[in-house]
């Protein structure tokens, strides 16, 4: 296959930044996006030009370290597929592809197509885990779990925290992000606790780290690799209601 | 031979005696402690957030430690760990099914081909139980019965269900427990984290470990870190093959620039090829995908009889095909350890009965399986890796038999530790995959993921207390003449990588490396290999040094910059696993020298000569290593011919 590259190149924070067009030929439909674009770099390296930098490393759809907009879609056209898990037997020969990193007022770009998503971590960091310090916890069979929340619960687990959800949605809010770990921690007897301090704490570092606000416009669960399903903010919503109602305030203040 | 001496011996790993359940109760009890108070006074580097790094830094930090934690991607939930698919094992015994701590540890100590020290893997089946009930605690969603209880599953080398799984993403589920346990320490100012930061010096004062020199990826800015103690726990050096079921950036570099500044390296030519990887589809591949040895629970291993047959899998006939695995390991079957499926599987395509392009893989069928339980049941199991293949191949595995290959999946070599996972630099403590300690050679299925939370939340914590009861150590600071040696080795070093500015990529001498280490150090090793193996890296890093092209310059991100950092370190590395796997003249678990094998081809230990841990040590990189024995004494578990027929 022969392709045609756009490209976003932008050398640091500071640059403008500017799509830059590319061929690459002889591309196989068996390689990965990421392959690709190896194959890319390699003649750039040669040639004496600056390789396109992008964020990858798992390659098998689990670290959610990569993350691209390709024609436009987080993560290109496959459903459920990270951009390293996409092939190019999804393309054709002669396609003009253009490629750009995330953008979201949170995730400020560093170089090329790689982008900082420490703001995901923060909100974490406000009350995404439950208190157990090592050692104390009981023997695991003290407390069951129905087997429907155990599996409702992994599946909001599986974010990858990758941030496609927040490149895709209109207003680059984190929504999806937030709500999928305060959805599997609330189905969880262990998450009881902290339930409703936890959600206030997530949603607040979620504010403040620049994240706009969810008007379910439902893009970020289309193109989630891991089909998080937009339900889980509807559980957010609740939740976080009734920890303002607790504390006596008003939501979002 | 030419290519090492040999040293003094080991004469004492520190272990405490006594009969083998009470030695870990009574090291905890004998090791100095650390109040309080103290402790906020005393500061560790954890180098690596993956499961061993990452509940180490948090158990630390809850217990009062001040830590600094480091890791070169843009987030320490995306350590490696993260993709381990299929389970934790544990001594539970909740399904009656005759497990006990001495199973676990029996079946570890045989599983690694007796080459594991018996007191280390005893106190790994001890705490195996304490790591369940953590990570339930944490929220980890593991899969449950209808009765709200765990579920477990059965994995090679085991005849009891003792692993815990989340689907078929237990390590992503374990990983993001210890990475929320961190967050919260993160939160609460007790962990400073230093993502997207690179290790690539340790700094070593009097003799003691006492910082790092590390490289900010994003500004390209080096700086010195101190601390009272550094915990390394950069995982392992599978990569040097180039293609591995590794993340890309997985590396040696941590743990080489310690072994360079006097830690031990241990055991470096154990690797672990896994037999249930996706074949490579070409020359672009950049990597290797796993699919879980769970799936050998179900799946069935086969080839068909006749040399060179190439009807479609559904149009060969049942009595067509060769079920190998069953066929010559009946108790076993498909659930025999990875040496053992790996090597079968390279016999039976040596022999011209591979499948696929060129020939190189196997059948993994699950007809049966779905036959006798349902897709849904299927589905339901392993539903994510099912997809992954299918996107990976293009073809669909509940329709047409997985093909899978074996590839190089985990290193049991690493630095070598005492019984307290301390190095012989002291203050330098080495967890998880990075160092030697448990799996012999040749690791069980769903004991990474226990060794990197048993070293992380349970051992490490309580160990390292002791070494740091005599600190506070005098204070060093950047001026300090060992800080400041080490930091310009990495300033020359990045400035001569930029320098060359030849004509040829990094990543082209990466895979040409991989490809001598795959041929010669891979599944079957030869005296002739092992030697031709050394000439051609020595050569090879040589070229590497004259006609690499790094291109940009170190004041930004580079990855270039990174990536040649790391593959220079895989030389040096490579040549040391070829010594390691010539001087060893026996064959035991993922290490098969040809010449030794019983007459149907099964690995031939040699314990009269080989009962030790090779611990070599780094002598400039001009002069023969110098080989330290560790030996082994089995007290517990009776060495025999590892049987699983």
């Amino acid at each position: 296959m022969n392709l045609t590259l756009r490209i976003w190149r932008q050398s640091g924070p500071e640059d403008k930044g500017r799509m830059v067009t590319y061929q690459v030929d002889g591309v196989s439909p068996d390689m990965s996006f990421l392959e690709m674009l190896d194959v890319l770099n390699e003649r750039l390296i040669l040639a004496g030009e600056e390789p396109v930098a992008f964020d990858h490393d798992c390659r098998e759809g689990i670290c959610g370290m990569c993350g691209l907009m390709i024609n436009g879609d987080a993560h290109g056209p496959q459903r459920g597929t990270t951009a390293c898990q996409l092939h190019m037997r999804q393309f054709s020969d002669g396609d003009t592809i253009d490629i750009e990193p995330w953008r979201a007022r949170a995730f400020p770009v560093i170089k090329d197509l790689v982008v900082d998503r420490t703001a995901f971590d923060k909100i974490i960091a406000a009350g995404g885990y439950i208190t157990a310090p090592t050692g104390s916890a009981p023997e695991a069979h003290s407390v069951p779990v129905a087997k429907a929340d155990a599996d409702a619960a992994f599946s909001s687990a599986a974010c990858i925290g990758c941030g496609a959800c927040v490149a895709a949605c209109p207003n680059g809010s984190g929504m999806l992000f937030t709500a999928a770990k305060i959805t599997q921690l609330s189905l969880l007897p262990q998450g009881q606790p902290e339930r409703y301090t936890r959600v206030i704490g997530m949603v607040d570092a979620h504010d403040e780290a620049g994240f706009g606000g969810c008007t379910n416009a439902g893009e970020c669960t289309a193109v989630c690799p891991k089909g998080i399903p937009l339900n889980t903010i509807g559980r957010l919503n609740r939740d976080y209601l009734r920890a303002t109602a607790k504390r006596g305030g008003t939501p979002g203040s | 031979m030419d290519l090492f001496t040999e040293g003094d011996p080991i004469a004492d790993a520190h272990a405490p005696q006594g009969p083998i359940e009470t030695r870990w109760a009574r090291r905890r009890f004998e090791a100095k402690l650390v109040n309080p108070a103290n402790r906020r006074k005393l500061t560790v580097i954890v180098v690596g957030t993956g499961l061993a790094g990452g509940s180490a830094a948090a158990t630390l930090a809850e217990q009062g430690y001040r830590v600094r934690s480091y890791c070169y991607q843009d987030s320490p939930r995306r350590a490696h760990s993260i993709a381990a698919q299929g389970g934790i094992n544990a001594a539970k015994n909740y399904r009656n099914d005759g497990d006990s701590v001495h199973r676990l540890f029996y079946d570890t100590v045989k599983g690694g081909d007796f080459r594991s020290r018996e007191s280390n893997v005893h106190r790994l089946a001890e705490v195996s139980v304490n790591i369940i009930d953590q990570c339930v605690a944490q929220g980890v969603p593991f899969a449950r019965e209808y009765g709200g209880l765990l579920d477990t599953r059965s994995f090679g080398g085991a005849q009891v269900q003792r692993t815990f799984y989340a689907r078929g993403q237990t390590g992503q589920q374990l990983l993001l427990g210890a990475y929320q346990a961190l967050e919260r320490q993160i939160g609460l100012a007790n962990v400073e984290m230093n993502a997207r930061h690179e290790m690539l010096e340790l700094i070593v004062v009097d003799g003691r470990a006492r910082g790092i020199v590390v490289r900010d990826l994003v500004t390209g800015e080096i700086t010195s870190e101190f601390a009272d103690a550094v915990v390394l726990a950069s995982g392992g050096y599978g990569n040097v093959f180039y293609l591995s079921t590794n993340a890309k950036g997985c590396n040696v570099t941590a743990t080489w620039r310690a072994h360079r500044k006097g830690a031990y390296f241990a055991n470096p030519c154990y690797t672990q090829i896994h037999p249930t990887c996706i074949p490579v589809s070409g020359d672009h591949q950049s990597k290797l995908t796993l699919m879980s040895e769970s799936l050998r629970n179900d799946g069935r291993v086969w080839v068909p009889k006749a040399k060179g047959d190439d009807r479609r899998p559904k149009d060969i006939p049942e009595d067509e095909r060769d079920y190998y695995l069953e066929r010559i390991y009946p108790s076993f079957g498909n659930l025999v350890p990875r040496d053992i499926a790996s090597r079968a599987a390279k016999n039976v395509c040596d022999s011209g009965r591979g499948v696929g392009p060129g020939g190189l893989g196997v059948y993994l069928d699950f007809a049966d399986a779905i036959g006798r339980l349902g897709r849904q049941a299927i589905e339901a199991k392993y539903g994510n890796l099912f997809e992954m293949y299918e996107r990976i191949t293009g073809e669909d595995p509940y329709e047409v038999p997985m093909r899978i290959y074996p590839a190089v999946h985990y290193t049991m070599g690493g630095l070598w530790v005492d019984y307290d996972l301390q190095s012989t630099i002291p203050g330098l403590f080495v967890i998880g995959e990075a160092n030697f300690s448990d799996h012999g050679a040749n690791r069980l299925g769903a004991s990474a993921l226990m060794q990197g939370l048993a070293d992380g939340y349970f051992v490490l914590p309580n160990t390292i207390a002791n070494y740091l009861a005599a600190g506070p150590f005098e204070r060093v600071d950047a001026s300090h003449p060992a800080a400041v040696e080490a930091r310009r080795d990495v300033e020359d070093r990045i400035r001569r990588l930029l320098a060359v500015n030849g004509d040829r990529t990094v990543d082209s001498f990466h895979r040409e490396l991989g490809q001598i280490m795959w041929e010669h150090c891979g599944m079957e090793r030869s005296e002739a290999g092992l030697r031709k193996a050394i000439d051609e890296i020595r050569a090879l890093r040589e070229e590497f040094w004259r006609r690499v092209r790094v291109p940009g310059d170190g004041e930004g991100l580079n990855q270039s910059l990174e990536k040649a950092g790391r593959v220079a370190d895989f030389f040096e590395l490579a040549e040391l696993m070829c010594v390691d796997a010539l001087h060893r003249e026996e064959s035991c678990g993922g290490h098969f020298r040809a010449e030794h094998q019983t007459p149907d081809g099964e690995a031939q230990r040699d314990d009269d000569r080989f009962a030790y841990v090779a611990a070599w040590e780094y002598t400039g990189g001009d002069e023969p290593v110098v080989l330290h024995k560790e030996d082994l004494k089995f007290e517990y578990v009776h060495p025999t011919q590892r049987s699983y027929k």
